[in-house]
C-alpha cells in the first residue's frame, strides 16, 4: 500500500461520513420546514423513505428477480432445468444431502454440549472465565475459525512429525496419518465440528441465562422430595427453559442452513464437501450459471422459511409473556 | 432440612451452590473448556515461532523446540513484496468498511423505527410487518440481481469519481458500504423499534406540547434514549461487517482497492494453504478487533449477539 492509496482510502472514508451526515442533517431540516398543508405525512415520508428505498433496492426488487432467474435459461426463456439439475445431478444431490446433515447435526449437538455446560458451571467458582472461554468462538470470524480448525486438521506424510492437532494424537496411538479435508466422507464431519465449536458458545450462554431463571424454590422442592441431579434436570431445568431450548435450536438451525465462510475456506466445496449456501456462490459467481445459482438461493429461502417463522412467532410469545 | 446442615452449608445460594456443582460436573466442564481454547491457543503459540519450526514439530513442543519470532507478523503486515501484498492495505479497508456500515444503517433504521413507533398513520403498522418480514430474505437471494444493479447504475458514478479524484479508485468502497446497509435494515430497525416505542408516552407527549417538530423530537430526545439499544445493535453490526466473507466477495472486487481482511485471508489459504507462519500471524491480525470488542465490551456484546442471532 503507497501513501496515495491510503490518502486516497483516508479520504473515502472522510467523504463518505460527510456526504452521509450532509444528506441526513438535509432531510431532517427538510422534514421540519415541511408545507404546512400535509405537513405529518411529508414528515412521515422523510423519516421512512431512506430506509424503504434500500429496501426495495437491496431486497424486495432482488427476491423477485432471482425467483425469476431460477427459472430462466442463459436465453432468457422460460426453463425448469435449474430445478431439475439440482435434484438429478450427482454433485447436486450430494449438496442438497450434506445440507441436510449439517443442519441435522450442528444444532442437536451444540444445543446438548452448551446445556450441558451450562449446567456443569451453572454457580460454580469462575463461571465468567468458563462462559468467556466458550463463548469466545463467537466473536471471532468464520473465515479465522477455518482456519484455526484446519491447522488442527493439517496433514504430513506418514513418518513426518506431524504439526496438525488431529493427526498427532492418531499418530501417537499408532496409526497413520490421514489427509481430513480430503476424505469423503468425514471430511464433512470434520467442517461440521467447527461450526459447533462456534455455536455452542451461543447455546450456552442463553441457556445459562434461562436456568437462572428458574425459582430456585423449584429446585429446593425437588431435593426436598429427595430426587438425584438427572431427576431434577429433566424434571425442573428441561420444562423451565423449554421456550429458550427451541429458540436455541430454531436460531441455530438457520445459521447452518445459510453457512457458507466455513466450507470456501477450509475446502472451497471440493471432496464432496459443499452445501447449498457455498454451491450457489459457486455456481452464479464462478461457473456464471445464474439460474443453477438462483435455484440454489431459492431453495435456500424454503428451507429456511419455516424456521424463521417459527422462531419468530416463539420470540414473539415469549416477549408477551414477559 | 436439618438445623445442622443449615449452619454448615451457610446461605442459601451457598446450600444450592453445594447441591449443583458434583466433581464430576466440574471435571467435565473443564474438559469442554480446554478443549474449546486448544485450537486457538495452538494459532496463536505458532503464530510467534519460526517458519521451519512451525512447518517440523508441532506446537506444543514448544520447549522441547524454543523459539519465538515475531518476523511472521513483521512479514505479513508490512512486507513490500508486490506478489504478497501485505495485509495492512486489508486492515484499513476492514476498518474503513465497517465503521460506516455500521452508522449509515443505524442512522435509517433508527429514523425508520422512530415513525414506525411514533408517527400515526393507518398503513404504517402493515408496513412495520412487512419490513419486519423481510428477515426471512436470505442474503443470497439478493445478491445477483444487486451486482448485476450497481453494475448498471453505480459504476459509472464510481469511473467518474475516479476521473475526478484520480487517488480514489474505480473500485472503491461505496458498492459493500450501500450493500451492508440494505441487508442491515429489516433487523435493525425491528430491534430499535422494540426499543422506541416502550419509551414513556408523557416524555414525547411534552415535547410535542412545548412546540417541539419531529426532527427535534427524533434528535434531542429518542436518539440520546436509544443508546444502550443503539450500543447493542452497533457492535453486533460492527462485527457482522468485520466478519463478513460472502458481502465482501461479491462487492469488493478482490483487490487491495477495497477488498477487507477476512477475503484476503480466505485467498491466502487457497493460494498459500501451507505457509503456516503467514496464515497464522495473518488470522490473529483480523482476530485482534473482535477479541478486542469482545472482551471489553461483553455485556453489550452477548445482548447485540443474541438480539442480532438471526440475521443474514
Amino acid at each position: 500500500m503507497t501513501t496515495a492509496d491510503l490518502i486516497g482510502k483516508i479520504l473515502q472514508f472522510g467523504m463518505g461520513l460527510v456526504i452521509f451526515a450532509a444528506i441526513v442533517g438535509l432531510l431532517i431540516f427538510f422534514i421540519d420546514k415541511a408545507p404546512k398543508r400535509g405537513r405529518d405525512y411529508w414528515q412521515l415520508v422523510g423519516f421512512l423513505a431512506p430506509a424503504l428505498i434500500l429496501l426495495a433496492i437491496g431486497l424486495i426488487y432482488p427476491a423477485f428477480r432471482t425467483l425469476a432467474l431460477s427459472f430462466l435459461d442463459k436465453g432468457g426463456d422460460f426453463t425448469l432445468d435449474n430445478f431439475v439439475w439440482m435434484f438429478t445431478q450427482p454433485a447436486a444431490i450430494r449438496t442438497l444431502i450434506n445440507t441436510i446433515v449439517w443442519v441435522a447435526l450442528v444444532p442437536t449437538i451444540s444445543t446438548v454440549l452448551g446445556l450441558a455446560y451450562a449446567v456443569f458451571i451453572d454457580r460454580s467458582r469462575g463461571e465468567r472465565i468458563y462462559k468467556a472461554l466458550v463463548f469466545m468462538p463467537m466473536a471471532i470470524s468464520f473465515v479465522g475459525a477455518g482456519i484455526i480448525w484446519k491447522f488442527v486438521y493439517e496433514y504430513k506424510s506418514a513418518g513426518r512429525e506431524q504439526i496438525g492437532l488431529l493427526n498427532a494424537i492418531v499418530v501417537a496411538f499408532g496409526g497413520d496419518p490421514v489427509q481430513w479435508l480430503q476424505a469423503d466422507p468425514i471430511n464433512t464431519v470434520l467442517l461440521i465440528v467447527v461450526m459447533i465449536w462456534i455455536q455452542t458458545g451461543f447455546a450456552m450462554v442463553v441457556l445459562s441465562a434461562a436456568i437462572k431463571g428458574i425459582p430456585t424454590e423449584q429446585v429446593e422442592a425437588a431435593q426436598l422430595d429427595g430426587t438425584n441431579a438427572w431427576q431434577r434436570f429433566r424434571n425442573v431445568t428441561v420444562p423451565g427453559i423449554r421456550g429458550s431450548l427451541v429458540v436455541v435450536l430454531t436460531t441455530i438451525s438457520i445459521a447452518t442452513l445459510k453457512v457458507f465462510d466455513i466450507v470456501r475456506t477450509m475446502t472451497a466445496g471440493n471432496f464432496n464437501t459443499s452445501v447449498v449456501a457455498n454451491e450457489m456462490y459457486t455456481q452464479a459467481f464462478r461457473a456464471s450459471e445464474v439460474g443453477r445459482g438462483s435455484a440454489l438461493a431459492i431453495i435456500l429461502f424454503v428451507l429456511v422459511l419455516p424456521i424463521v417463522i417459527y422462531n419468530i412467532r416463539v420470540l414473539r410469545a415469549q416477549r408477551e409473556i414477559r | 432440612m436439618s438445623s445442622v446442615d443449615e449452619v454448615t452449608s451457610g446461605t442459601k445460594t451457598g446450600r444450592v451452590k453445594r447441591r449443583l456443582t458434583s466433581r464430576g460436573a466440574t471435571v467435565a466442564a473443564l474438559v469442554i473448556a480446554v478443549v474449546w481454547t486448544i485450537p486457538t491457543f495452538g494459532l496463536l503459540v505458532s503464530s510467534f515461532r519460526p517458519a521451519e519450526l512451525i512447518q517440523t514439530t508441532g506446537w506444543w513442543t514448544i520447549f522441547a523446540n524454543p523459539g519465538f519470532t515475531l518476523d511472521n507478523y513483521a512479514d505479513v503486515l508490512l512486507s513490500p513484496s508486490q506478489s504478497s501484498p501485505q495485509l495492512g492495505a486489508y486492515f484499513v479497508n476492514s476498518l474503513f468498511i465497517a465503521i460506516p456500515a455500521t452508522i449509515f444503517p443505524l442512522t435509517f433504521a433508527s429514523m425508520a423505527a422512530y415513525a414506525f413507533a411514533w408517527m400515526r398513520f393507518k398503513w404504517v403498522n402493515a408496513l412495520f410487518i412487512f419490513v419486519f418480514a423481510l428477515q426471512i430474505v436470505p442474503l443470497q437471494m439478493a445478491l445477483v440481481p444487486l451486482l448485476q444493479f450497481f453494475s448498471t447504475f453505480l459504476k459509472p458514478g464510481q469511473q467518474w469519481l475516479h476521473s475526478v479524484l484520480p487517488m480514489i479508485p474505480v473500485q472503491n468502497y461505496l458498492p459493500i458500504w450501500i450493500a451492508h446497509t440494505m441487508f442491515a435494515l429489516p433487523l435493525a430497525i425491528f430491534l430499535l423499534h422494540n426499543f422506541i416505542s416502550e419509551i414513556p408516552n408523557e416524555v414525547i407527549e411534552a415535547a410535542r406540547v412545548d412546540g417541539a417538530t419531529h426532527g427535534q423530537i427524533f434528535w434531542r430526545i429518542v436518539l440520546p434514549l436509544a443508546i444502550p439499544a443503539l450500543a447493542s445493535v452497533a457492535i453486533f453490526q460492527f462485527l457482522w461487517v468485520w466478519n463478513d466473507l460472502l458481502v465482501a466477495l461479491i462487492f469488493s472486487g478482490g483487490t487491495q482497492d477495497a477488498a477487507p481482511l477476512t477475503q484476503r485471508l480466505a485467498e491466502m489459504v487457497g493460494s498459500r494453504g501451507q505457509e503456516w507462519q503467514r496464515l497464522t500471524a495473518g488470522a490473529f491480525v483480523s482476530l485482534v478487533v473482535p477479541l478486542i470488542v469482545f472482551f471489553s465490551l461483553q455485556r453489550y456484546f452477548v445482548r447485540g449477539l443474541l438480539a442480532g442471532s438471526t440475521k443474514g
